[in-house]
């Protein structure tokens, strides 16, 4: 609460987090579609997630204010994602020594 | 436990014992104890059926026993025999014995499934439940695929892939026929002689009903009897199969067809079999002639062969559609006829490729003076095949032929007429094949030094020869066999009106 | 009388045929023939021994009984009362015939020890041969017209596997095949005339005292009977006997269906003596013979329409043979001439009287005269044409002429075996057919005068094929490489045992022929009617002047120049009118390229191109599907992300 009062003069409610979660949803599922490179996919999906963390955050601030579980819930998230990026990345570079490529598109020596 | 029930319990100790068995031996031994068993099962059950039949047991079904085996669709592990059960048992009982010599040298998953294949075909004869009938029929027809994919010759994968398809297909609609019979009579009861007369809570099944089913189950069984247009499965999946499997198909497997047609559609849907057996009397006697006629240019034994079943098959269809008493007798005794001929036919054949190394009629000749003993039996196929009297052939086409005319309207005599020039046109494919491949001069080296046939290949082809010329000298016995159970059944078709049909435009 | 021993008639030729057919190979020739031989020697003479008792029984109402020692249902058919019996029947025709068989076959046994000595197969040609006699013995003592189609099937086959006796040599195979197939083809006919005639009369016995039952309506009661009969007595019995002559005419080669019989001369000669000439070939008249009652009571008109049929192939066949330069195709085609007399003979049968006039049906008595006449001096002619084929190791007069002078034996019987088919007294061939022209002048003038002018044609071919071979130019050359000589007495025996029956059959009888044959069955005694005795005989004399005057001497100017101005006619007749290649064109050419052909490949590509249509079908529909399940998880989200955007919009849109 003191923070936003620190900013004098602009006015910010709901709607901006609301609008900068949506966005990044939408450059993640952008990049997630459109992006061969298995790195890049990997960044678009924790821009999703991120988006989904700011809903949680922003959510929990204003409809619960007294509340701490939507923070503890993204804290859980940030965890989770970082473990999981760890271990993707892992594979990456794994598949990455032994095709020397990491493209989506060449990944498909599983599927036949 | 029944005895009739040992017809699949030896196949399944064969399979054992074939597990078991070590080396060629061995498995020969396993192979030899267990279809002369089988054969040894099928006279006797044939004597003693005979002798019950003459001590004056009328039961439609001999030997029966029952078993609850699934209970939420009532079926039942049900067996019993008839005299057409009995005199189809002994058939395959023969080819099994006969064709465990001809394929003597092959190795054991062979025989696995060949074994397989005649618990199949034992199963379905024993039945009289309609559902064991239709599993112990795909269990005969899967071994089928691997016998000619692994063991076959020429584009094997294509014809086994191409049988087992169009079978498969059949079976789709055999399937549909069969649960609808099942629901159409009440959903009491599978059992086949119940359905027919109405008892153990099956009820009549209405003529819309029937009209329906009575196709597909016709259509159904008679792929597996090769009916025009359905029989191109049948020159591919014979010309590729190895010697013994042709045999039992021929021989056995496409009997399962005749069978089932006249055990299932006919009996148990009298009343369309009077109303829409015109349009399988169109189709079937076609495919008399038909086959026939394609059997003159064919240059590959086996395909002529297998043309010439697709004509003697088309016979036995048509003989059950003429819905009389002798047609009917006729047609099974054509289905025994046509089984051991072609099995004698095949084996000669399969022995003749296997030394030649060719089938194309033009690259064989003069055979006669190197191995005279394959070519006198090949005659005698050949003869027995073109309906010589003193042989099974000529037995079973003039009862056929008898039986059919006593159908005195135009549309059956025009159609008889129609099929009994087949046998003008199998005596000339049959002297032409006979002209070309066994007299003459032999004009090839190689064939020169061919030698005649082994003990164990003799054996095989003079039980056959054996069989076909004892049929054909004394038929009476078992033409009174099998009058016997089929009359009940042409009596369910001429009690609800005899060939009255308001569909057929040529009456 | 017990005649049950006459099953044995049937058996022991089985029984030889079994024995050397399976153990033939462990035989030597000379056991082998002496076996099959002896083995004949008995049936012919149980044959003469039922001949004798037969005949010289009592007859009772002045007819000779129909005796049926044995008669079994050997194939029941299970609708309409029909069933199929096998049996003995024993009647004036059928233990003729027993004779006729039994001595020919006798005969031919003996020779063929001489003629096929040495030759590989021995033991099968004497198994082949015990074969056919017990068919032909079969079809002769049929107690049913399924049992004479049985063993008439089983005398087609036994033809088929004697013609193609030399397998390996091709002509022989292409014989043989078309022997089989043409008659197969004619036996079509027969077998629905069989179907017809049984279903409408309710039984295929020859016991016809039932038939005439159902035919009448006699029995009101039976209503189906009846409603056959009504339907059977007017044109469905006509048309069923004429389909199964069809079958007969195929046997007994009659025009059109007579083109196997000169092709079935590449057998070994003593085979075409006794099946194509003396036996198999008039089992069609014997079937007419048989049937007889019928047709002259139901069938007249269509009887004498067979009439027609049988003199044009007379008529036919004498013109072919007087072109012919092949001995035994000459002998082929006086068979279908003189068998047509046999069948021309039924044909002019009258139903007059009430069919109880043996005159007015004395051409069935004829006939049968005939058909034993004519198998005595045919057999003799054919088994002389073996010996000289024996001598030259040729069929053809080219190589022949003056051999009188090596084989006197041969020589004399052939000799009066032409006169006797020539028609001149006192040999067996001038009675029989003396009485076949009787019967056609009875039934009309023109008939008469054309059976004569055809007599006369006989008369003439056989002399210009005797004086070809014992007199005529003599090929030296030839002759001086290889001599020709007697043949042995093994094959002279028979030709002259053969020559005394023809010499005194005509006259020696007991009786005559009519008192133990006639339409009736009651004894007929035959007065010559000179008129048409004289006729004929002048006839006769005429053509075999006219053939000596053209054939005898060592040139022949006049054959010549005959030849020389009438080419077309002699080229046409010599290659039989081209019948053989109408055949074969509409067979290979128009059956083989137009129907067969086309359905083989409209098996392969339509019927079977639809259930591989389906196959592919089903396979590239799959295939194109595929690409739905690719694999890649961004794809799989777009539609996702579609589907949720889609999703979206139609739960909010309202």
């Amino acid at each position: 609460m003191e923070l936003f009062n620190m900013i004098e003069g602009i006015r910010v409610d709901m709607t901006w987090f609301l609008i900068l979660s949506a966005l990044l949803l939408m450059i993640g599922v952008y990049g997630f579609l459109t992006r061969r490179n298995t790195l890049a996919i990997l960044i678009s999906i924790e821009l999703i997630l991120n988006a989904a963390d700011i809903n949680f955050a922003a959510f929990n601030r204003m409809l619960f204010p007294d509340g701490q579980e939507g923070y503890i819930f993204t804290l859980f998230s940030v965890a989770i994602s970082a473990a999981e990026t760890a271990i993707a990345i892992a594979v990456m570079i794994n598949i990455y020594r032994n095709l020397k490529n990491n493209f989506v598109s060449n990944l498909d020596k599983l599927k036949w | 436990m029944n005895f009739l029930s040992l017809f699949v319990l030896i196949p399944l100790l064969m399979l054992a014992g074939l597990w078991l068995a070590k080396g060629q031996k061995g498995v020969r031994a396993v192979m030899v104890a267990g279809s002369s068993m089988l054969l040894a099962l099928s006279i006797a059950l044939t004597v003693q059926f005979i002798a019950d039949r003459t001590g004056g047991q009328t039961a439609e079904m001999l030997y029966t026993a029952n078993f609850v085996w699934f209970e939420p669709l009532n079926i039942h592990y049900s067996v019993g025999v008839d005299g057409i059960s009995v005199a189809m048992l002994l058939l395959s009982g023969v080819i099994v014995f006969t064709g465990t010599f001809v394929s003597w040298d092959m190795c054991k998953e062979y025989f696995l499934w060949f074994t397989l294949l005649s618990m199949g075909v034992f199963g379905f004869f024993i039945s009289v439940d309609m559902f064991m009938m239709f599993m112990f029929y795909e269990i005969a027809l899967i071994p089928m695929y691997l016998l000619i994919g692994v063991w076959g010759s020429g584009k094997k994968e294509y014809s086994a892939m191409k049988l087992t398809l169009m079978l498969m297909g059949a079976s789709a609609f055999l399937m549909l026929g069969i649960f609808g019979i099942f629901y159409g009579a009440g959903g009491n009861t599978m059992n086949i002689i119940d359905i027919a007369n109405h008892t153990g809570g099956a009820q009549a099944i209405s003529l819309s009903q029937q009209c329906i089913w009575f196709p597909l189950t016709f259509v159904g069984f008679g792929v597996l009897g090769a009916m025009f247009p359905f029989h191109t499965w049948s020159p591919d999946g014979h010309a590729s199969a190895p010697t013994a499997v042709s045999m039992l198909h021929a021989g056995v497997l496409m009997k399962l067809g005749g069978y089932g047609c006249f055990r299932i559609a006919i009996y148990l849907l009298p009343e369309a079999a009077n109303e829409l057996s015109w349009i399988f009397l169109i189709l079937t006697g076609t495919g008399v002639v038909y086959g026939a006629l394609s059997a003159c240019v064919q240059t590959d034994l086996k395909y002529l062969n297998a043309y010439s079943s697709v004509s003697h098959c088309g016979m036995v269809l048509f003989a059950i559609l003429m819905l009389t008493t002798t047609a009917s007798t006729g047609a099974i005794l054509q289905m025994l006829s046509h089984g051991l001929m072609t099995a004698l036919f095949f084996a000669v054949i399969g022995m003749i490729y296997h030394r030649a190394h060719t089938r194309d009629i033009r690259e064989l000749n003069g055979l006669m003076r190197i191995i005279p003993f394959l070519s006198v039996s090949f005659a005698i196929a050949g003869l027995a095949n073109l309906g010589l009297p003193g042989l099974s052939g000529f037995v079973a086409e003039m009862t056929i032929f008898v039986g059919s005319f006593q159908n005195a309207d135009t549309f059956h005599r025009v159609l008889t007429i129609m099929a009994t020039t087949s046998i003008v046109v199998a005596a000339v494919y049959i002297l032409r094949m006979i002209g070309k491949i066994l007299y003459g001069e032999n004009t090839n080296a190689e064939h020169a030094k061919l030698h005649d046939a082994h003990w164990e290949e003799r054996l095989a082809v003079i039980v056959l020869i054996f069989c076909i010329a004892g049929i054909g000298l004394a038929p009476s016995w078992l033409s009174h066999l099998i009058e016997g159970s089929v009359t009940p059944v042409i009596e369910n078709v001429k009690t609800v009106g005899h060939l009255i049909s308001q569909s057929n435009p040529f009456q | 009388m017990d005649y049950t021993y006459t099953i044995l008639i049937l058996l022991l030729p089985f029984l030889s045929f079994l024995v050397l057919g399976l153990a033939g190979k462990w035989l030597s020739h000379r056991t082998a023939g002496l076996f099959g031989t002896s083995v004949l020697g008995i049936v012919t003479a149980m044959s003469y021994y039922t001949a004798f008792t037969y005949f010289t029984a009592d007859r009772i109402n002045d007819v000779f009984p129909t005796l049926v020692p044995y008669n079994f249902t050997w194939l029941p058919f299970f609708d309409g009362n029909l069933h199929f019996d096998l049996g003995i029947m024993l009647d004036p025709i059928s233990v003729m015939m027993l004779i006729v068989i039994s001595t020919v076959s006798l005969m031919v046994h003996i020779y063929s020890f001489g003629y096929m000595h040495g030759e590989r197969g021995f033991q099968r040609y004497y198994a082949y041969l015990s074969l056919f006699t017990m068919s032909m013995l079969g079809l002769v003592v049929a107690t049913n017209i399924f049992q004479m189609y049985m063993f008439w099937e089983l005398v087609g086959v036994c033809s088929y596997l004697l013609i193609g006796f030399y397998y390996h040599l091709k002509p022989a195979v292409a014989a043989s095949k078309k022997a089989f197939i043409v008659t197969r083809f004619a036996d079509l006919g027969f077998l629905i005339g069989i179907l017809i005639y049984g279903y409408y009369t309710g039984s295929f016995s020859f016991d016809f005292t039932n038939t005439a039952v159902y035919l009448n309506g006699a029995q009101p009661g039976v209503e189906e009977g009846f409603s056959k009969a009504i339907a059977g007595a007017g044109f469905i019995l006509p048309t069923a006997l004429f389909l199964m002559f069809i079958g007969g005419a195929g046997k007994s080669a009659m025009f059109p269906l007579h083109i196997w019989l000169p092709d079935a001369m590449e057998g070994p000669t003593p085979v075409s003596a006794l099946i194509h000439a003396a036996t198999m070939v008039v089992a069609g008249v014997f079937q007419v013979a048989r049937m007889f009652p019928l047709w002259i009571q139901y069938a007249p008109e269509t009887l004498h329409v067979v009439a027609w049929i049988g003199a044009f192939t007379a008529f036919y066949a004498a013109a072919v043979a007087c072109a012919q330069s092949d001995i035994k195709r000459v002998l082929a085609f006086s068979t279908i001439s003189q068998i047509a007399f046999m069948m021309v003979a039924l044909g002019v049968c009258l139903p007059e009287n009430g069919f109880t006039d043996n005159h007015a049906s004395l051409g069935y008595m004829a006939s049968m005269f005939h058909l034993f006449t004519h198998a005595m001096f045919k057999a003799t002619l054919f088994l002389c044409a073996g010996c000289i084929i024996h001598a030259v190791h040729s069929n053809e007069m080219a190589y022949m002429g003056g051999m009188r002078k090596y084989m006197p034996i041969t020589h004399i019987t052939f000799l009066i075996a032409c006169l006797a088919i020539s028609g001149i007294p006192p040999f067996s061939g001038f009675f029989s057919k003396d009485e076949i022209l009787v019967a056609a002048f009875e039934y009309s003038a023109v008939m008469g005068w054309i059976m004569a002018g055809i007599a006369g044609m006989t008369a003439f071919y056989m002399f210009r094929l005797y004086y070809g071979i014992f007199w005529g130019t003599e090929n030296k050359e030839y002759h001086e490489k290889h001599v020709p000589h007697e043949s042995p007495a093994v094959m002279t025996v028979p030709l002259i045992i053969l020559t005394i029956i023809t010499l005194t059959v005509g006259w020696c009888l007991p009786g005559s022929f009519g008192s133990y044959i006639s339409a009736t069955g009651t004894p007929y005694h035959i007065h010559l009617n000179w008129e048409v005795a004289g006729t004929s005989i002048a006839i006769a004399l005429c053509a075999i002047v006219l053939a000596t005057w053209m054939y005898a001497r060592s040139t022949q100017p006049v054959a010549d120049k005959l030849q020389a101005t009438l080419p077309q006619l002699h080229k046409w007749a010599y290659h039989r009118f081209y019948l053989d290649e109408v055949y074969q064109f509409v067979t290979h050419r128009i059956i083989f390229a137009y129907v067969s052909r086309p359905i083989a490949w409209f098996d392969r590509h339509i019927i079977d191109g639809f259930f591989n249509f389906l196959a592919w079908g089903t396979h590239t529909l799959s295939y194109n599907i595929r690409t739905f399940q690719s694999g890649r998880i961004q794809q799989y989200a777009l539609v996702f992300l579609w589907g949720v955007i889609v999703l979206l919009i139609i739960l909010l849109i309202p």
